[in-house]
């Protein structure tokens, strides 16, 4: 029998880029996995606890834990919303000892995207083809918070057809940072600017991150100024064959 | 936020010249750290780092105990301890102290503790000469400005600006090459330390087990801050304590590579009481001023104290992309980029500027980078929650605060969450020809804000879930 794995979507990917969910859901069974879709899913919280509004959080944390406490395995397209669950679960339970522990117990079944397909399908070549010249942005929250950073490489190295050209600035946040695109717009709009004059400089002519908001940010960005570039989550790159 | 404060970042971003001089210098600046902390050039970094968290940590748990082994040992070496809970209290015990040595030229050495007590403007009220002697901090009270970064005062400034105001402050002839600018300087600056009545500089660190003060320093103005003139007062944080002189092997290491990528700086002094009889300089008079300003009220708090442990490096400044998008000056207080967008409401209260927390995208690069491993984004996660609170009881934000009710509402009813989600893609923009959108119908609020600096996705014609039942 093939492991279960339940896909938490996220909200940004549900609503605006459906196509990097059935991406992953393609790539998982592709692998043979079964995967479970549960409903009843819809937010993490990470847009009320980075906004300060610690309860509201917790609401719709705890409808998290509800919706998936039964699972073997949560994957998520996303580095932030992982992490989100992995680590600041814990910073807004911590004086609700039953939800504290049911977090807890949560954690290590919840993997980023890369990180699944590298600890759990131990695969690095998913059998993907995709001619292109790609560059790849580490996503702020799966760089530092998750330590993504080769995995993410080692499976585009796989991708047959594919060369990936780093950029000088990899590293370097997009600038999205939720409520902060908006609050702060014009610092926002700076920093994903600097971010595509550096893909500019590396010819690319797609870049590739495990994150749909940076991917929101940098595309808004590109379409702004007239580039004939394109964005791609990581788990479209690795769907394509 | 305040009108003031998004008018600063407004300004700040709509000069390039700016811009281009603070994303250069920065950038100079994490490159030499860079070169600084490989495994060649500092094999053991991470060790160093966590090293230095505990010895931190260890010291604010246990900082009575330690302001007290400091006071012993500076006594037993003839100096004195002189405790100050705020500004006017610094500036008081100076003026005394001054008015009783007939003093009237104080030099001082670069030290962001007096700025934070306004140590300068505090001391011409009561026609008293105060001088910098630190190039950068010269320049600075020249301008009458503020210093833009912790670590380089004058990171704005081309030598351009800086020949510009040497010519109409000092009446010098127009000089645009750096080392004559030093020069011109240097030639001031000698006449005031040989003049002076009093040295006053800040500390790196406070040597608990030696009651020494430690400074670091590459022009060589802090060892003749405090030995050339016949007094000298060290203004310090009582955070600034570490327990032994062999803790500095880390400390050091950490500073010097974090702050300008250098193993050690030029300089490195450490001062323990007045020049004793077989000593051949030194002071005669010895003071160290140890401030709270606030500092008491950090350490009460277990989530956020460790703001405490900072050692001033300015490394999270000059990677913070918001720090190198809006500088030095845009911040509410002398203490900018993400140590100041941390120590700033802390000791002046989250209502000084309750935009500030909210002032940064949560990218974790100061974290990364800070030598004593303050969790940052952490601390200003508690601000953000402790400006909403203060928020809700002064009942401002009442709209933002409706709105993420209404949305966690939403969030935990899955079938309302659809509908919203349908609607939503009803009334937004549809994919024409898959293209991004620059222009909607509703152009207000979040919505406005995201438009003004880049285009929307086209709502897709299927959600992910609706896609996931019709497969």
């Amino acid at each position: 029998m093939s492991a279960r794995v339940s896909l938490f979507v996220t909200c940004i990917v549900d609503q605006l880029f459906p196509r990097v969910g059935m991406a992953v859901v393609d790539v998982l069974e592709h692998l043979g996995f079964t995967v479970d879709f549960p409903e009843r899913q819809t937010c993490c919280g990470q847009p009320a606890f980075n906004s300060g509004y610690r309860e509201e959080a917790r609401q719709v944390a705890r409808h998290f834990l509800d919706v998936f406490k039964d699972a073997d395995y949560i994957v998520v397209p996303s580095g932030s919303c992982t992490s989100m669950i992995a680590h600041h679960f814990a910073d807004i339970f911590d004086k609700e000892p039953a939800r504290l522990e049911q977090a807890r117990a949560l954690e290590p079944k919840v993997y980023e995207f890369s990180r699944f397909l590298l600890e759990v399908a131990k695969v690095e070549d998913v059998g993907a083809r995709l001619e292109e010249v790609v560059t790849y942005h580490d996503s702020c929250h799966a760089l530092r918070e998750l330590q993504v950073k080769d995995g993410p490489r080692r499976l585009l190295g796989h991708v047959h057809g594919l060369e990936l050209r780093e950029m000088d600035a990899a590293e370097e946040c997009c600038g999205f940072g939720g409520t902060f695109s908006v609050k702060f717009a014009e610092v926002s709009g700076g920093m994903a600017r600097d971010k595509i004059a550096s893909i500019v400089r590396t010819g690319a002519s797609a870049v590739v991150s495990a994150d749909s908001s940076c991917l929101m940010q940098i595309q808004g960005a590109i379409s702004r100024a007239g580039l004939p570039l394109r964005t791609l989550h990581l788990a479209e790159v690795l769907a394509s064959r | 936020m305040s009108a003031a404060f998004d008018e600063k970042i407004h300004a700040t971003l709509a000069d390039p010249k700016l811009q281009l001089a603070v994303y250069t210098a920065t950038g100079r600046l994490i490159e030499k750290r860079r070169k600084a902390i490989t495994p060649d050039a500092c094999p053991d970094y991470q060790e160093l780092r966590s090293h230095a968290n505990d010895v931190k940590r260890h010291t604010i748990e246990h900082l009575d105990y330690y302001l007290e082994k400091f006071e012993r040992n500076v006594k037993a070496h003839g100096g004195q301890v002189i405790y100050c809970r705020d500004a006017p209290e610094v500036a008081d015990f100076v003026l005394s102290l001054a008015k009783e040595r007939l003093a009237r030229l104080i030099v001082k050495s670069k030290s962001m503790t007096t700025e934070e007590v306004d140590l300068n403007e505090r001391l011409e009220h009561h026609d008293l000469e105060s001088v910098e002697t630190d190039l950068g901090e010269y320049i600075i009270q020249l301008a009458h400005e503020r210093p833009y970064h912790i670590v380089a005062p004058v990171l704005h400034k081309t030598r351009e600006q800086v020949a510009d105001l040497f010519t109409e402050r000092l009446g010098v002839p127009r000089e645009t090459v750096i080392e004559k600018q030093t020069m011109i300087a240097r030639a001031v600056l000698r006449e005031k330390f040989l003049a002076a009545d009093i040295g006053i500089s800040g500390a790196n660190f406070l040597v608990a087990d030696s009651g020494a003060v430690v400074l670091v320093e590459n022009e060589g103005n802090a060892r003749l801050t405090t030995s050339a003139p016949k007094i000298h007062i060290a203004i310090a944080g009582i955070e600034k304590l570490i327990p032994r002189a062999q803790d500095l092997a880390v400390f050091l290491k950490l500073l010097g590579r974090s702050a300008t990528g250098q193993p050690l700086t030029v300089y490195t002094s450490f001062l323990s009481g007045p020049r004793r009889e077989d000593e051949i300089d030194g002071p005669e008079e010895f003071y160290v001023v140890l401030l709270d300003n606030g500092r008491t009220k950090v350490l009460a708090d277990r989530e956020k104290r460790q703001s405490l442990y900072c050692i001033r490096c300015g490394a999270c400044l000059n990677h913070c992309p918001v720090y190198r998008k809006i500088g030095g000056h845009s911040y509410p207080w002398i203490y900018s980029g993400p140590i100041g967008a941390i120590l700033t409401p802390q000791f002046l209260g989250v209502t000084h500027e309750p935009g500030l927390p909210f002032a940064s995208s949560l990218c974790g690069a100061c974290a990364e980078v800070c030598p004593v491993k303050i969790d940052i984004p952490k601390i200003l996660l508690e601000l953000r929650s402790e400006v909403k609170k203060s928020e809700e009881r002064e009942g401002a934000s009442r709209l933002e605060r409706l709105a993420f009710r209404v949305w966690a509402w939403v969030m935990r009813h899955p079938r309302l969450y659809e509908m919203a989600g349908v609607a939503a893609a009803a009334l937004g923009p549809s994919a024409d020809g898959g293209g991004w959108v620059c222009k909607v119908p509703f152009n207000v609020g979040p919505l406005r804000a995201w438009l003004s600096q880049r285009d929307l996705p086209p709502s897709p014609p299927k959600s992910f879930r609706q896609m996931w039942r019709q497969r």
